[in-house]
This record gives C-alpha cells, structure tokens and sequence, in this order.
C-alpha cells in the first residue's frame, strides 16, 4: 500500500500519560529528532509536582508539547494538531485543549473499565461517538509493545515499559523523524542493560513499522526544514542554558564560580547541570538550607569568587536577609529565581511571574538590586552573563528572574562564537601607597574596592552595620547615612542599561505592547498575527526592570496606548505607572501556564479598536 | 607548633618570617563592649596568640554573626567580615571551602550559633570545614538586652520569662559530638593560658574545630561561672581533660560506672580505676559521656578537648573533586561545551 504523504508548515504534537509512562523522556527524543531535522521548535513540558502520583488518575497526568515548524516560531504552540493520550486519565485532562478536527492516538489496551472510572468516564469513549469531531486513532499501544518484545528475555511488565517507545515509533514514522540518534541514545542510556536497550529499540521501530503498515494511519506528513540563519544550532532548555551562560560568565570574568543552591523546583536542574562540570573549576554546594546557600555564595564572593545561588520564589523569601546583606557589604553576587507558581508552595511546577515586586523590594531597609530577566530558553545564557556583568562591575547582588516556562522549555539556539562573548573581567584592588579604604568609590560606578583577604595591606572589616561611606567604619552619624543609602541607590540606578528597542516596522503603530521575561515568545507570536491581518501595533519587551532603559519613559509616552500582559496582577504596570504616570492597560492571567498566541492577539486587537 | 594529631591545619596558609606581637593584629577600633565583659579577656589572648601563628596576617578571616561576641572582627587587624544573625558559619563555609590558603575563625554566641544558627552550627560540623568556630557562652541573651539563651539553665528567671523558662538547654559539647564534629573542646575565658592552649591545638586541626568559650556577661547574668573561677573551690570542680592523661580535679576523678556511663566518685576512692583521657578515640561515646558531666548543677565540669579525630576537610575534599574531573576529562573548554550536545549546522 503506497501511503499519501502531505505537507504541513506546522504541527503541534502534545503527548500525554501518567507520570510513570516517560512522556518527558518520548518528548524529549522527538525533540531531538526534529532538531536534527533542521525545523523549528519549542518545547512546553507540563508535569505534575508529584513524582508518582496515583497511577492513571489527573492529578498524575504528565504531558509535553512540541511545536514544530519549516519556519521560526516563537511558541510551543496554543493547542495541539495530534494527542496522543496513553491512558484515559490523558485523554480527559487534555481533551479541552483539542481543537476540533485534531487527531487523538489513544492507548486502546488502557481504555479498561477500571481505569475510565477512575476518572469519570461512565462509557469508553473510544466506543461512544463522543469523539466524532476529532480523528480518533484507537491504537492497542500496550499489547502491541508486548508482541513486539515477544523474543526478548523480559517480564510482561519490563516489555510493557517500552510502549512510551512504540509510541515514539509510530509518531516518528508519521512524521517523516529521522531515527538514527534516537537509536544511538538508546543504545547509550542502557548501555550497562543491553538487554533493555534492544528492546525499547525493538519497541521504536515496531511503532514506526506499525504505521506502515497499518490501515489506521492512510496519511503521513512532512515538514520541511526552517529557513533560519546560518549557524551551528543545539536545543536547549532555559536551565541548562542558564547554567552554560553561568560558566561562561565565570571563564569571561576570570572568576572561579561558587554555586550555593538547595534543591527547589523548578530551580534544580542549575545545580544538577554546573555540578557536573567540575572541570571548569566549578565548585558546587548543596546547603542545608537556602539561607546557607546563599551565604556561603556570599562568603566565597567575599574570598574573591563568582557567587551564585539558585532557587525559586519560597527559597528567595528565606535569602532575603542574606541579600541585605550583599547590598551593604556591595559584593558581586548572583541570586536566581525562576519563578513558580505562589504564594507559599502554591503550584511548583506551574510557571509565573509574581516574584517581580519581591525581587524590586523585598529585603528591610532602601535595598536596591538590580533585575535582570531573559525572555526565551537560549536567552537565558546571555542573560546570565548580562547579570554577571552587573555583579562583577557595580559590586552589588543582581537578581536573575527566570521562570519555570524558560527553564523546562526548550528551542533550538544559535551558539555564540566564544571569542564574541563580552570581557566582564575587573581587578581585586591592590595595596597602592594611600591608607586603604574599603568604602571609596569608583567616580564613574559608585562601586567600591573588591579587597579579597590574602591581599597584604588591605586588611578591613566589613558588615551589616552601617558604614561610614570611604573609610567603612561602623557609623551611626545620620548625615553619613543619608548619604549611604543615596550612594547605593544611585550606585544601582546609573548602572548602563542599554536603550529599550522598540519593534515598530512602518513606525506608525498607536498601540505599543511591553512585555518582560517569558512572555516574549507569546506576545510576539500575537503581534505578528495582527500584522497579518492588516493590524499596526509596536511591540518592545524589557530584559532590564531594574534599572529601566533610560529611554523607557519616552518609549511609553510616545504611544497612544500601552498593553502590558503580565503572569501576575500587574507588577511591572504597578511599577511603570507610579515612575512615569503612564496609563498602562494590564492584561493579567495568573493560571501557572504561558499566555497564547491567539488569546494576546485578541486582547491586542480589542485595544487597537478601542482607538 | 605544637604536637597534635593532625599538624595539617594551617599546612596551607603562607607564612611570615617578619616577627608580628600583638600590637599586629589590634585593628584601630576603639572597644565597645561593657566593662568588665568576659569578651575582653578572649579578645587580648587572641590577640596575643596569633603571633604565635606566624601566618601571614592578610591570610586570616574572622567572621562572625550578630550579638555581642559578634563585634569580635572589628578589633582585629585581620580580614574580618560581621554577617547577619545565625549565618556566620554558612558564610565561612563559602570562605573556607573556596579559599584553603586562608585561616577561617568563626566567633559566635550561645544565642547566634545555638537558637537561630543552630542548623548551619550543625552542618558545618559533620561536612568538616576547615574552620576555627569560638563558641562564646554566656547562657543569655546581651545585646539585646537580658533574656534567656538556649543555653540558660531552666527556670531562669529574665525579662521575657519572669517565671522561669522552661526549656531545656542544650549543652554545646554534646550537640557538637551528636553532631559528628572532629574537635570539640570546652575553655574559659578567664583561663587565658588554658584559652590558649586549646587555641593552640584547634588550630593546628585541620577540619572544624568547636571551642566552646564560657564567658561571663557581668550586666545579665554575672557570675554564671563562678564555681570554676572561685579559687577556693575551682579546683576541685574543674575536671581537666588532656589526652593520655588520668581525668580527675584536685579531690574528684572520673571512672567507669557499672552501667556503662560514667561516675564522678572521690579521688581517694578510685584507686586505679581513674579515667585515662584519650580524645582520639573514634568512637564519640565516651566523649560524651564526658559532657553530660555538668549536669544537672555544675558540680563537676570538665575543661579541656573532648574530642580530636583525623576526618578530610570538606574543602580539601571538593578541592580534590575538581582535580579528579580536570585529571579525567582535562580543563574545561567553554567553545567544547556548548558544542557538546547534539548540534546540526544550517548554511
């Protein structure tokens, strides 16, 4: 049977399963294989915080969307074209995001009486009509997975396992995925099991064998590499590639890096991933608690180090006094946050952007930090060093607000020429033949000597007291106070931020769309749409909140409208409106997901005809 | 340097040959602590047994936490660095895991290291940071002010417990034992020589070092210590405790009790069943059962070092993981690194 093969310019694959089946995993080797293809992509992995919750109930329900395309996408995709649901669980927990007319490939061997109920379903509905607006391809996953292995020396169970592979066979096949590195990775991941490494092989190709043959699937498509700019690309997810930009930081400042971290979600693939490479001269600690990694990373930047610690929001609420801390005693430090869904433990595995104000203001006393925020996965590795700079030049702790979108999602990324990466390299001070005073400042950046102990002649005490500014002695004089909590705000606001760019191609938009941090990918996605169909808006996205670009008031005042979609209740409107008395229109949807494309474009188009 | 289990301490802090006294490590800030406060007399056999040391001065960090002990750095001409409250021994282990070429003193109180820097105390104790932790016990709260510690005895009557409070306070030796330290040791402040002689041998650890300092806070809680300084008694309630040598005071000694623990029975008594001190032992429960011997009211005390066992030191230990990766995989490579993962190349 020769099957038609048709064309797509995209497609949006969501597989979803318990948390027990491997969908990150069969996600994750899709992805490669469409890297490796040459499209487009972007990854939106969505997991329970539970590691096993019950099995084949929602609560446990796992999925991970890809989005692929023959041209740049900026989005994992608002909803997907194909489900593929392995359970019952999957199906309901997803189904509300299927457009009608999208394919669901469903575990059939999963549908049985036990498990639809245990998730409500009275009848299968795989077997009632209640599917007939989508194209339903009822595939026994499972038991086919277990015939395949039938040779194997394996347990019904063990061979079972491999259905996540089937899966990823037949998805491969129906989409034209190449499979050499899928076979190769299996072939690594158990190489001490060769046994279970032929099997998930064997699983992987009877999946893409299935979909030859089978009279299920009549179609199979294609989607042709993306035109993007030339280059030597990898996918990468915003963690590991915060954690890449944190070891160039190191190797561009010459600084040796010190990693303080405990584990929190969604922030510890960071010290998973610089654990790993020692090599560098990393040092990496797992403190008892998140006090204790950020001071330790503060103690080792008082010893001349690149501190750093990594965490999420209830972890930033414990380093807060530590923070202080590094303001008073001006030390380079690195403090991470990528966002998850609060207060408290709220959702943490769910994304947002709440910790915007805690970041500005959350420390007792004027506490400036300045905040620096990526805006898609690879930006992360710029944004590191970007933070770094700040650190290292102004001798202050600045905050790095990533979120849990950016870190588990992945996009393919151009990588930097190392020899284009910027110097942020800076001198310890030296003994000199002046008396050495630990709190006289550089004219140009208010910062103050980096005097590290092993330095002769340098010797000093620094603190939490207030300092009288040059000497650094304990001061109580309220002049000299005044003025120190001057100097650090001004330290802090004349740090060079460049202009805010603003994207506005015939230039005369009246409706401007701001933005910070993740939000970029979505809000781009919606601005392009309006283009499309004829509509004017300009759009501009903040990487520095704090400070702002110099230009950031004019930019505001010279649209008829601003709309600020925000993760959170209006944090950055909350902070643009009391500095510039600018009438931002906020858009809020705290629901711990990404914004899509198609809700921004409308909530744009609602206020470009409000004109 | 003195004779010690472990030499290695300061193996790896560059040396001076310039003669340092003690005019060296005094810093030009004038002293605030009240007079007549235990801290002076720490502060001046400090001072006085740094040059002892020969260390380079700039190679020397004290850091510690908040309370009145806590102003400790801002008189020593060294590096020092005054952190928040609790955190001290968390900062130091940054310092001191990253930078073996430095000599790393924490100075801390019952309240700062005990109540809200309890868990980092811990910590720092079983990871075995090469770090000098004074351990200043007055058993109350001074800067702010007079309420109990968690080290005061229970039913101490102070401002916020005009009743009596009615927690039971943890002994310090014990916790630092429970809490796998390699050195603990127990000296007082008016004791210099004895301070001394501990210092001597704490920093000629290598690890961390606890040196609990029992310190009188003469405005809050004066004489806290009085038994161990009355010279008409002192001597028969201090239990001095030095390796290979039999634990007795002057009219007391320690032996094995029938139930396995230990008893304080008169000198005359013990005959050759006396206790002969071996801090190196390995295991901790005779250490132990040596610190529960001041209980319940400071009868007998024993002085001196517990405990001082041969452990790695946690940043020589994760100086030699980066040997290892580098020994393996050689030097880092930034442009290796990011080409690292699977790559496809467009144009």
């Amino acid at each position: 049977m020769t099957k038609q093969v048709q064309q797509l310019e995209r497609v949006v694959i969501r597989f979803a399963g318990d948390s027990g089946d491997g969908m990150q995993l069969t996600g994750d080797r899709f992805t490669a294989g469409t890297a490796e293809f040459g499209n487009d992509l972007s990854t939106l992995p969505n997991f329970p915080a539970e590691i096993r919750a019950p099995a084949g109930t929602l609560p446990g329900v796992s999925s991970f969307q890809l989005h692929f395309a023959d041209h740049d996408i900026l989005t994992p995709g608002d909803a997907p074209n194909v489900l593929v649901a392995m359970n019952p669980a999957a199906l309901k927990a997803n189904l509300g995001d299927l457009p009608k007319g999208a394919d669901i490939i469903a575990n059939t061997d999963e549908f049985t009486k036990r498990n639809l109920q245990k998730v409500g379903y009275d009848a299968n509905p795989l077997e009632d009509d209640s599917l007939r607006e989508w194209r339903v391809h009822a595939v026994p996953l499972t038991s086919l997975t277990v015939t395949a292995l039938e040779g194997f020396d394996l347990s019904k169970k063990d061979a079972e396992r491999s259905k996540n592979m089937f899966a990823l066979g037949l998805l491969s096949w129906l989409y034209h995925r190449p499979t050499e590195h899928t076979i190769s990775f299996l072939e690594q991941k158990f190489a001490k099991k060769p046994e279970i490494a032929k099997a998930n092989i064997a699983a992987f190709q009877a999946g893409w064998n299935y979909g030859e043959t089978t009279e299920s699937f009549s179609v199979s498509y294609e989607v042709k590499p993306a035109q993007l700019a030339p280059g030597v690309y990898r996918n990468i997810s915003g963690n590991q590639a915060l954690a890449y930009g944190l070891i160039a930081a190191s190797v561009q400042s010459k600084l040796p890096l010190f990693l303080g971290s405990y584990p929190i979600t969604p922030a510890s693939d960071i010290l998973h991933e610089l654990s790993r490479h020692k090599r560098f001269g990393i040092r990496t600690f797992q403190a008892e608690d998140e006090i204790a990694g950020v001071g330790a990373a503060l103690g080792a930047a008082f010893g001349g180090a690149l501190g750093v610690t990594t965490t999420s929001g209830p972890g930033v609420a414990l380093k807060a006094e530590t923070i202080g801390l590094a303001v008073m005693t001006e030390l380079p430090l690195i403090l991470v946050d990528v966002q998850r869904a609060g207060p408290s433990t709220g959702m943490p595995t769910k994304t947002e952007q709440t910790d915007l104000l805690m970041a500005m203001f959350g420390r007792n006393g004027e506490s400036p930090v300045p905040i620096v925020a990526p805006s898609t996965p690879s930006d992360c590795f710029d944004a590191a060093i970007e933070a770094a700079r700040i650190a290292v030049k102004y001798r202050t702790p600045v905050y790095l607000l990533s979120d849990g979108y950016l870190a588990n999602g992945s996009e393919p990324w151009r990588l930097p020429e190392v020899s284009d990466l910027p110097d942020i390299s800076t001198e310890f001070a030296v003994k000199t033949d002046e008396e050495f005073h630990p709190y006289v400042r550089d004219p140009e950046t208010l910062s103050r000597p980096w005097a590290i102990p092993g330095t002769a002649g340098l010797e000093h005490r620094i603190g939490g007291i207030e300092k009288a500014n040059g000497s650094g002695n304990i001061s109580y004089d309220p002049n000299n106070h005044d003025l120190m909590v001057r100097l650090r705000q001004s330290k802090i606001d004349g740090i060079d931020v460049p202009d805010l760019e603003v994207d506005d191609p015939e230039g005369d938009a009246r409706v401007l769309v701001l933005g910070w941090g993740s939000t970029y990918g979505p809000i781009a996605a919606a601005v392009r749409r309006i283009r499309k169909s004829g509509g004017k808006v300009a759009q501009a996205h903040l990487r520095h909140l704090n400070p702002l670009p110099a230009n950031t008031g004019e930019v505001l005042k010279s649209y008829d409208k601003v709309l600020l979609p925000e993760i959170n209740l209006g944090q950055l409107a909350l902070l643009l409106r009391a500095k510039f008395l600018v009438d931002i229109i906020s858009y809020n949807r705290v629901r711990g997901l990404p914004f899509k494309a198609e809700e921004l474009a409308g909530v744009i188009q609602d206020v470009i005809d409000s004109e | 340097m003195s004779e010690t289990l472990n030499g290695k301490g300061l193996a790896l802090v560059p040396k001076t040959d310039a003669k340092q006294t003690l005019k060296d490590f005094k810093s030009d800030q004038e002293v605030r602590w009240c007079p007549g406060c235990g801290d002076y007399a720490i502060l001046a056999a400090v001072q006085s047994f740094l040059p002892e040391l020969g260390l380079r001065r700039e190679n020397i960090v004290f850091v510690s936490g908040i309370g009145c002990s806590s102003r400790f750095p801002y008189y020593l001409d060294t590096y020092g660095f005054h952190s928040i409250h609790g955190r001290a021994p968390a900062i130091a282990t940054g310092l001191a895991s990253s930078r073996p070429d430095l000599s790393v003193w924490v100075i801390t109180g019952d309240g700062d290291a005990l109540s809200i820097g309890g868990n980092h105390l811990i910590h720092a104790l079983r990871r075995n940071v090469n770090l000098n932790i004074l351990l200043f016990n007055n058993r109350i709260y001074g800067l702010t002010k007079g309420q109990y510690s968690p080290t005061s005895e229970i039913g101490k009557i102070t401002k916020s417990t005009p009743m009596g409070s009615l927690d039971k306070p943890f002994n310090p030796i014990s916790l630092a034992l429970g809490a796998e330290a390699s050195f603990v040791a127990r000296t007082i402040d008016s004791d210099r020589k004895h301070l001394q002689s501990v210092l001597r041998e704490a920093t000629a650890h290598r690890g961390t070092s606890l040196v609990e300092i029992y310190q009188n806070c003469n405005i809050f809680n004066d004489n806290a210590f009085e038994q161990l300084k009355d010279p008409e008694i002192r001597d028969d309630i201090t239990l001095r405790l030095e390796h290979g040598q039999p634990i007795a005071s002057a009219s007391k000694a320690v032996v094995r009790a029938a139930n396995g623990g230990l008893d304080v029975v008169p000198l005359a008594e013990a005959g050759d069943r006396v206790l002969v001190h071996d801090a190196h032992n390995p295991d901790p429960s005779v250490a132990f059962a040596l610190s529960r011997l001041d209980e319940p009211a400071f009868e007998h005390v024993p002085i001196g070092i517990f405990r001082q066992v041969e452990r790695p030191a946690y940043d020589t230990l994760m100086a030699e993981q980066l040997e290892e990766a580098v020994a393996q995989k050689g030097p880092g490579d930034l442009s290796d690194l990011l080409m690292g993962g699977d790559t496809w190349r467009i144009g």
